[in-house]
């Protein structure tokens, strides 16, 4: 039953965030930010006041775009859920149908042990009841006597971390190389940047990797091969994952680049008689950063979810891993919570390179 | 000023790019390796031998062997056969239902545009893996290590991006006056989409498809990586390789022919894809 309702409901959500007034939809959006709110706060009553207030806060302060996305945001994150489900109940096998041969009994107290129905609808509303009453993730389903929340609470920071340091170094390279690029275009500087580009799109991040691993973990041996310690494990991952998105930012930064070069605000500031560098830096450069800011938010998602396979082969005990592994062994709860810890992080990256948008360019920030 | 056709002028462009020539060339050079040279060579990338296991590059086994003494060489032409269908058959699912998809948004416009596009913002902000994995699971009992599966799964994904494409295209192409005259002349809309709109939307769909390509050769061997692509691919041999790297003694070839055969078909799809980027689209080479 409350599974029905609640994908009726998002459903429904969805439905009037793409067909009602552009007003009505940023209602929603602040909506969408008081809910949690609301649905966390331990007393009813003031848990309902809190959640308004955020929102009627919430409406006056933020721009229309963020309020937008905001009311996307919430349904969408229900029905990834909800497809999560509909797809892991539709593949075959069964948690509980492991390596021990369960009779229908034993499965069935099993099922009702850990709140694991026969279809998806029953359980999604169970998973989504038990996600609002007592904001658990669930028990993992096939780790012994450990909740989600145990099994992910480590594995978050580690893969949080790992994405931002290859967030950042990408960004840092790319955007040096761009730069570079364009000032001098079809000059040597250009070309080695756009092969380097162009190498770090084609090479498969493992065969980049392991080129790492050989050279500076096995050869060199400045760097430790795997595991988690101290920062320096995290290098290695880091550079790894950071490498396909480093060349997209490179690329979209010299194309940038090059286009502001030529705009008349730019001749401008030469006209006076700037000198080359404050040009480039101070006038040239934030309009050349709107294409790399824009390419942020693909860019986190990809990072994140390009860390199953750096955390793979590094063994950095990661969100990755447990999601794998949880797909591969049934384990729907934990497939779950991994799927909507992943999907809230993107979102919250989005809303922040939305934000930061915004911000560079007044175009987007007047009409908002 | 002769009357050549954008199609011709872009031919003669790309004809003068030298990279798009070597990249062609190479391509094609791996492509008639992967479909003959098994059979030419006579070796079969199953066989084991177990006298001749881990064996450096030799006259005999120009590739080397892996743990199991099968000839390596057979096994990364084998590979390539499975990579490169992959490439192309999940590419050609999302031409179709990316096409269709962003004809469908640009020809009806307003509210079914909205809604579509909502839709693929929507699939954007899923994390695509999640997707192709979830995908897999499902053909994990009937069709483990089959292709098909893997065509469907990546191509599902992968359409989002030519959907945009497409809209865009036939939404700033339908306010034309050619499709004024076509429907003066009594076209309806299917006729004004597929002979008139499409072809003049086939540009950007071809660029990107052959950006695409390398895309879902990429994602395949992350998929084979993690245990859950195709049996015999470019990417499993270049996890098996990964797996030996050790410092005492590595059987490097087990890692090094693979990522070569790999890295290089990426790259030179990538070559290509940009070379014609640049030819159909001249505005865009600075």
């Amino acid at each position: 039953m409350t599974g029905a309702l609640v994908v009726a409901l998002a459903v429904a959500w969805l439905a009037g965030a793409s067909l009602l007034p552009a007003r009505a939809v940023r209602a929603l959006g602040a909506l969408a930010l008081g809910l949690p709110v609301a649905l966390a706060a331990p007393d009813r009553r003031a848990g309902a006041l809190a959640g308004l207030a955020l929102a009627a806060l919430a409406a006056r302060a933020l721009p229309a775009r963020v309020l937008r996305r905001l009311a996307w945001l919430a349904p969408s994150l229900v029905l990834l859920v909800f497809a999560t489900c509909a797809l892991m109940y539709a593949a075959p096998g069964s948690p509980f149908a492991g390596e021990r041969v369960a009779t229908p009994q034993v499965e069935a107290a099993l099922r009702a042990q850990y709140g694991v129905p026969e279809s998806a609808f029953e359980f999604f509303g169970v998973y989504v009841e038990r996600l609002l009453r007592d904001g658990s993730l669930g028990p993992s389903l096939r780790v012994q006597g450990r909740s989600v929340a145990d099994l992910l609470g480590p594995a978050v920071p580690v893969s949080l971390g790992l994405g931002l340091l290859a967030l950042a170094l990408a960004v840092a390279a790319g955007l040096a190389l761009g730069i570079a690029a364009a000032l001098r275009p079809r000059g040597l500087v250009d070309r080695i940047a756009m092969g380097l580009a162009l190498l770090g799109i084609s090479l498969p991040s493992f065969v980049i990797g392991a080129l790492l691993l050989v050279v500076f973990a096995l050869g060199l041996g400045w760097l430790p091969v795997a595991g988690l310690g101290g920062p320096e494990h995290l290098v290695l991952p880091a550079v790894t994952l950071a490498a396909p998105y480093a060349a997209y930012v490179a690329r979209l930064a010299r194309a940038g680049m090059l286009e502001v070069l030529t705009l008349d605000y730019v001749r401008a500031a030469r006209a006076k008689g700037l000198p080359e560098r404050a040009v480039v830096l101070r006038h040239a450069l934030p309009g050349a950063l709107l294409p790399v800011v824009s390419f942020l938010a693909p860019a986190a998602a990809g990072i994140l979810t390009g860390s199953f396979v750096v955390e793979t082969l590094f063994g950095v005990p990661g969100m990755g891993q447990w999601f794998v592994k949880g797909a591969i062994n049934r384990d729907y709860t934990l497939v779950l919570g991994t799927s909507l810890v992943y999907a809230a992080l993107v979102a919250l990256l989005n809303l922040g390179a939305d934000l930061l948008y915004g911000w560079l360019d007044p175009r987007v920030r007047d009409a908002a | 000023m002769t009357g050549r056709g954008p199609w011709a002028d872009a031919w003669a462009r790309l004809r003068r790019d030298r990279g798009a020539l070597a990249g062609g060339a190479l391509l094609a050079a791996v492509a008639a390796a992967c479909a003959l040279g098994p059979a030419v060579l006579g070796s079969d990338p199953l066989t084991t031998e177990p006298a001749a296991r881990h064996l450096p590059p030799s006259s005999a086994h120009w590739f080397g062997t892996d743990a199991l003494g099968r000839d390596l060489l057979a096994r990364v032409l084998v590979g390539g056969r499975t990579s490169l269908l992959v490439g192309l058959a999940a590419t050609a699912v999302s031409v179709v239902v990316g096409t269709l998809y962003g004809a469908a948004a640009g020809w009806y416009g307003g509210r079914v545009d909205e809604l579509l596009m909502r839709i693929v913002d929507f699939l954007y902000g899923v994390p695509y893996m999640f997707l192709v994995i979830l995908v897999m699971l499902l053909f994990s009992d009937t069709a483990r290590g089959e292709p098909l599966p893997v065509f469907l799964a990546l191509g599902l994904v992968q359409w989002l991006t030519m959907a945009r494409i497409v809209r865009g295209q036939v939404l700033a192409l339908r306010e034309r006056e050619f499709v004024l005259a076509a429907r003066a002349a009594g076209a309806g809309d299917l006729r004004i989409l597929a002979r008139h709109l499409l072809p003049n939307a086939l540009g950007p769909v071809v660029v990107y498809a052959t950006l695409t390509v390398p895309g879902v050769i990429l994602l395949e061997s992350f998929l084979s990586f993690l245990g859950l692509g195709v049996a015999l691919s470019w990417g499993q041999l270049v996890a098996e390789g990964v797996a030996v790297v050790n410092p005492v003694r590595s059987p490097w070839w087990l890692l090094a022919f693979p990522s070569a055969f790999l890295a290089a078909t990426l790259l030179a799809l990538n070559f290509l894809g940009d070379a014609l980027r640049d030819a159909l689209d001249p505005r865009s080479v600075p």
